[in-house]
């Protein structure tokens, strides 16, 4: 059991810290691929669809819309000459693109805890127009594979493990049970967040 | 796909007391077209091992009512497949046009290398009997007789005699944890015992197929988590085929893998041929 759950707090803590760093850049990336937008409004829009009471600060904002322009995801354009904070237009560009596509479409690791990540993930897709329903089956196969390891798991261990898998198991299944629920509403929810 | 191994069917630890005896052993020579042994889906998937049960592109409607619309999947020998989907989507009805219950309006359904949806009516009929077994919802023990004698049933139907089928169905009841409730009748037995008595009638007459529609529909977690057990340790054993309707992905992930039926098609997670 030590190998399968080396330590599942820090890691469950360790795999959301690593999550949050990962998907602040690309759903800001995602949000930039609906048209050029200052990183003002970007940073806005941020908050008011995923930062749920914890907004991004102006600072992490534009660094990280400067590291994704060194980094060719996107591209700014001068800086306006407008009082208060720095107007600044910046583009996706088509490695951007890419990223955002590449990222949306691969299943986030079945750990609890995800639904932040995914959240993001199936909102942005629905804005962009993207096959949400695509990602939620892939998501699916992903959560019951990593059921169906559990499962297996339950067998072979011990008391204690059975009950850390069945833990696991309760928590990938309600995760399942929201992509049900969302997969069934997408139009409602499609029309809820296009501009 | 990559899927762990899976041990020898050992003992049942889920819920309840432990399951120590063994299922009782085949009583007659496997089938040909019935592995002796689990086929491991990656090798079946790798060397194209032929589908026992087939459905190509079948279509159905209940009056105005389309059910299927073009359902296909394949089922290969040994594999336990879990179909899932929303309600109304099509799922029983798949199973049901499998199993030879309904008979689409169109498409092909294959048993081996027996044309199902062709056949008249009796010869169905008769093919149910001998090679398939069937577990449903619970509520579908007949309660005038008793749990030994729902067991034998399908052995009493098919021409066993009396005293043979009622020995080969008392077999079953130490391997279920059922020991001493074989004379109870159905309004005597908890969810999950009937539900266990359930299983060993769909698994007594050694069928090469066993369709399971919602098997612990209406049981708690863990009564459901032992049926699962049992149920998958069982047909393991035997290489026993398995269709299985749930809406539960924790009974889901029992099979080898699952598809989804929407809309009276079915899909497949990864893309790949249901």
């Amino acid at each position: 059991m030590g190998e399968i759950f080396p330590c599942n707090y820090l890691l469950r803590e360790y795999s959301w810290s690593i999550l949050s760093v990962m998907s602040v850049p690309l759903t800001l990336l995602g949000l930039l691929e609906r048209g050029p937008s200052h990183g003002y409004d970007l940073k806005r829009d941020y908050d008011a669809y995923f930062g749920r009471g914890r907004p991004l600060r102006y600072s992490q904002a534009y660094a990280t819309l400067s590291r994704l322009a060194r980094d060719g995801k996107a591209v700014a354009g001068p800086v306006e000459q407008e009082a208060g904070p720095e107007r600044r237009r910046y583009v996706i560009t088509e490695a951007g693109v890419a990223d955002v596509e590449r990222w949306l479409a691969e299943p986030v690791p079945p750990e609890p805890d995800l639904q932040s990540e995914l959240f993001s993930k199936v909102v942005l897709a629905l804005m962009l127009d993207r096959p949400a329903d695509r990602y939620l089956d892939v998501q699916r196969g992903a959560h019951l594979q990593r059921m169906r390891e559990l499962t297996e798991l339950k067998r072979e261990t011990d008391p204690l493990g059975v009950l850390l898998a069945d833990h696991a198991l309760y928590r990938l299944e309600a995760d399942l049970r929201w992509i049900d629920h969302t997969a069934a509403r997408l139009d409602l929810l499609a029309r809820a967040v296009r501009r | 796909m990559d899927r762990p191994h899976r041990g020898p069917a050992g003992p049942a630890r889920a819920g309840g007391a432990p399951v120590t005896a063994q299922f009782p052993r085949p009583a007659r020579p496997i089938h040909p077209i019935h592995p002796a042994r689990p086929v491991d889906p990656a090798v079946a998937a790798a060397t194209g091992t032929a589908k026992i049960i087939e459905a190509r592109d079948l279509f159905l409607s209940f009056g105005e009512t389309p059910a299927l619309r073009g359902a296909s999947l394949g089922v290969r020998p040994g594999e336990i497949v879990a179909v899932m989907g929303p309600s109304g989507s099509g799922k029983s009805t798949l199973l049901h046009c499998l199993a030879g219950i309904l008979v689409p309006a169109q498409g092909q359904v294959w048993f081996g290398r027996e044309r199902l949806d062709t056949l008249s009516d009796d010869r169905r009929s008769a093919l149910r009997r001998d090679r398939f077994g069937f577990v449903f919802q619970s509520g579908q023990l007949v309660p005038e007789l008793t749990a030994a004698e729902n067991v034998a049933l399908p052995l009493l139907l098919s021409g066993t005699r009396r005293g043979p089928a009622m020995t080969a169905a008392r077999k079953w009841f130490p391997a279920l944890g059922l020991d001493g409730l074989e004379h109870r009748r159905s309004g005597e037995l908890s969810g999950g015992q009937a539900q266990r008595v359930a299983l060993a009638r769909g698994l007594v007459a050694e069928p090469e197929v066993l369709f399971a529609d919602e098997p612990t529909g209406s049981l708690d977690s863990v009564s459901s988590e032992l049926v699962m057990e049992l149920l998958t340790a069982a047909v393991r054993e035997r290489g026993t085929t398995v269709v299985l309707v749930t809406h539960d992905a924790r009974v889901a992930a029992y099979a080898d893998r699952e598809v989804i039926v929407r809309d009276g098609k079915v899909s497949t997670l990864t893309g790949a041929e249901a």
